[in-house]
């Protein structure tokens, strides 16, 4: 098995730039392509009981939402540019999951989109790519 | 009913707005305006109600003299059980303490559950139905009447209380069913009627659910939903001005506004009222608490003697009406009423979390009257206790809780309007569901009985809120604890399938085929020392 890049990606444009960035480096390297998707979410957020009773269901939803509106069309355009991507879908906080994701994948390098939000966005929220070149375990390339 | 004077400017804006809405009255006609029309209704729903009522609150709450006091049979229920599984299963609140809380942290949590129902969130669901009123309201009660010595009983009561809903949850999780929908419906409807069906006991266990469901609806719109609004009205009116309060006497108006944010939740489905709701009453809770905490400091000179007043009074209490057992019933009873251990409402809330152990949730399970009553209602106790308020005449329930916030915190009592609020609304969410679950058990999971009792959840809202129905209010009071009966009976037959859960966990731990995942630091972290 040959090199894996992996792409973290979500639905904005930082992201399509950075997919299309990391499938052209894959492509000069004859590296593979994994697309990993982080559905925000914490064991520690309150719920009602209602949506206790309804979480499972809810949670198919998202899964299925993220496949269909997400990641199969984004596999889809780089298969029509030669790329076989697999693609994962994780629950858990943006760069934690990440690093996860990209040290059970043995991908040896990550690639990010940044969001390019504000500064005091940044300094309230921090921001996955942000953290991610502070934690990953392998190269990150952010894409602007 | 005494409370503190409150200048006209901090009345906050959408209040004027209400005022507005309500018309021009002059605010100290406005009960007498408000008040005559509505009394004709109060007393004839009363009369109709009164004498059923009345009986049936006789059944529930049939009490015994027991040297000089009167012992309420349906405390000695429900205590009885929670020393019997205490016993039973080990000590199971004690020793099992940590490892809930480990469970709690997620240490045990299987990776690919991530995303569905965790531990935590099954419990804090579970507490937004407990933590309310009961805690504010219902332990001023109990010191007010038991003295000092009340908050003993209470606090033994709620350690005890840890392993009735150890027992209820893990049976909730377990028998559990799982909708074609992904949905997951759960409770003593559903563990009385298989749980008993799997030990030969069907016929039992059908009369068993049907019973606590029907019992469970009467509570969810009494005590979960008519006591709470109409406890937190008060309070409104009462730091808004009493009498004086634009609002005094014109409850509809709050109940009408309570109905129509609760059917928006309930039936409209907007999730966004009850995620800030959901986020606030945890914040509440923690302010509550810390609040109580500094005015126990404040008075620290006091501590030593208002832990003697606790000790003393709890076993040699001077002054109280049945003395030593007089001050038991009140502890025990108003820990009974706060964290509805036994009752079975919170196997329902419990039942929809993702694990393969039934008994897991019944380890987590046990810190809800750990939270509830060991440590918000012991504050409250203590609060009220410390700052000598408990002798006050003329204040009982919220009011007296309020007045001893108050003598330190001098704008706590408006902190403690919202938070009461705040209680309630969760508390009716909750207990809407409850009810829902057991309706639907009742009349089928159809959408035109899904609806109809949404409907009449609003609608006794606004009864709730506008009428003084002191026989409605007892009534519902029995039919929670009516739940208890069905609830206990099918605990103490299905113990030994919790027994059974229990030992295998327990060798499954101890042989390492259930690991604690822990929170291992992301691989990254470990790759960069």
């Amino acid at each position: 098995m040959g090199q894996l890049f992996m792409v973290g990606v979500d639905g904005s444009d930082g992201c399509r730039r950075a997919v299309d960035f990391a499938a052209d480096q894959a492509a000069r390297a004859g590296a593979d392509l994994l697309l990993v998707h982080v559905i925000e979410w914490s064991r520690y957020e309150f719920l009602s009981p209602s949506e206790v009773a309804e979480r499972h269901r809810q949670r198919e939803r998202e899964l299925e939402d993220a496949q269909t509106r997400l990641l199969d069309p984004l596999r889809d355009r780089l298969k029509a540019a030669g790329a076989e991507p697999r693609t994962v879908i994780r629950f858990g906080h943006g760069a934690e999951e990440l690093c996860s994701a990209a040290a059970e994948n043995k991908a040896c390098q990550v690639f990010i989109g940044r969001r390019g939000r504000s500064r005091v966005t940044t300094l309230l929220f921090g921001g996955v790519a942000g953290a991610l070149v502070q934690m990953a375990p392998v190269p990150v390339t952010v894409v602007p | 009913m005494t409370r503190p004077p409150l200048p006209r400017a901090l009345f906050p804006p959408v209040f004027a707005a209400l005022v507005a809405a309500a018309g021009p009255a002059a605010a100290q006609t406005t009960a007498d305006l408000a008040g005559a029309p509505e009394l004709g209704i109060d007393a004839r729903v009363n009369a109709a109600i009164g004498p059923v009522a009345d009986v049936f609150a006789g059944i529930i709450f049939y009490s015994v003299p027991v040297m000089g006091a009167d012992l309420p049979l349906i405390v000695v229920w429900l205590i009885t059980a929670a020393l019997f599984f205490t016993v039973y299963f080990g000590f199971i609140n004690f020793r099992g303490f940590g490892h809930a809380l480990r469970l709690v942290r997620g240490d045990y949590e299987d990776p690919n559950d991530r995303g569905e129902v965790s531990h935590f969130q099954a419990l804090t669901a579970a507490l937004s139905g407990t933590v309310g009123l009961g805690n504010i309201a219902g332990v001023a009660i109990a010191v007010s009447l038991g003295g000092p010595g009340a908050t003993f009983w209470m606090i033994l009561a709620g350690l005890l209380g840890m392993t009735s809903k150890f027992t209820e949850c893990t049976l909730g999780v377990k028998y559990r069913r799982v909708n074609a929908d992904g949905t997951v419906s759960g409770g003593p409807m559903y563990y009385l009627s298989q749980g008993l069906a799997e030990r030969g006991m069907g016929g039992l266990g059908r009369f068993l659910a049907v019973f606590f469901a029907i019992m469970c609806v009467g509570g969810s719109l009494g005590g979960g939903n008519m006591f709470q609004i109409n406890q937190a009205f008060q309070q409104f009116v009462n730091v808004t001005g009493g009498d004086a309060s634009p609002l005094a006497g014109r409850g509809w108006i709050f109940g009408l506004i309570a109905a129509v944010l609760v059917g928006i939740v309930i039936i409209g489905g907007i999730r966004s009222i009850v995620r800030v709701t959901e986020k606030v009453v945890p914040f509440m809770c923690g302010l509550y608490v810390l609040a109580g905490l500094i005015i126990i400091l404040v008075h620290w000179a006091e501590i030593p003697a208002a832990f003697g007043a606790i000790i003393t009074g709890a076993f040699s209490p001077e002054g109280v009406a049945g003395g030593f057992v007089g001050v038991l019933i009140q502890g025990f009873r108003r820990a009974a009423f706060s964290n509805e251990a036994g009752i079975g409402s919170a196997a329902i809330a419990h039942s929809a979390v993702r694990t393969k152990e039934p008994v897991t949730e019944g380890y987590v399970a046990l810190l809800e009257p750990f939270v509830d009553t060991v440590i918000v209602c012991t504050v409250t106790a203590l609060v009220i206790v410390i700052t000598g308020t408990y002798g006050t005449p003329d204040a009982d329930g919220v009011s007296l809780t309020s007045q001893a916030f108050g003598s330190t915190i001098g704008w706590f009592p408006y902190v403690l309007a919202v938070a009461v609020i705040l209680f309630a609304f969760s508390t009716m969410i909750s207990w809407s569901y409850y009810g829902l679950k057991s309706w639907t058990y009742l009349f089928g999971e159809t959408r035109a009985a899904d609806v109809s009792f949404k409907l009449l959840f609003c609608v006794f809202v606004v009864i709730g809120s506008s009428l003084q129905l002191g026989a409605v209010v007892d009534f519902s009071d029995a039919m929670i604890f009516a739940m208890s009966l069905p609830n206990l009976v099918g605990l103490y037959l299905l113990a030994p399938v919790v027994r059974r859960e229990l030992a295998n966990y327990r060798a499954k731990l101890r042989s390492g085929e259930i690991r604690a995942h822990g929170h291992a630091p992301p691989a990254g972290a470990a790759v960069r020392r």
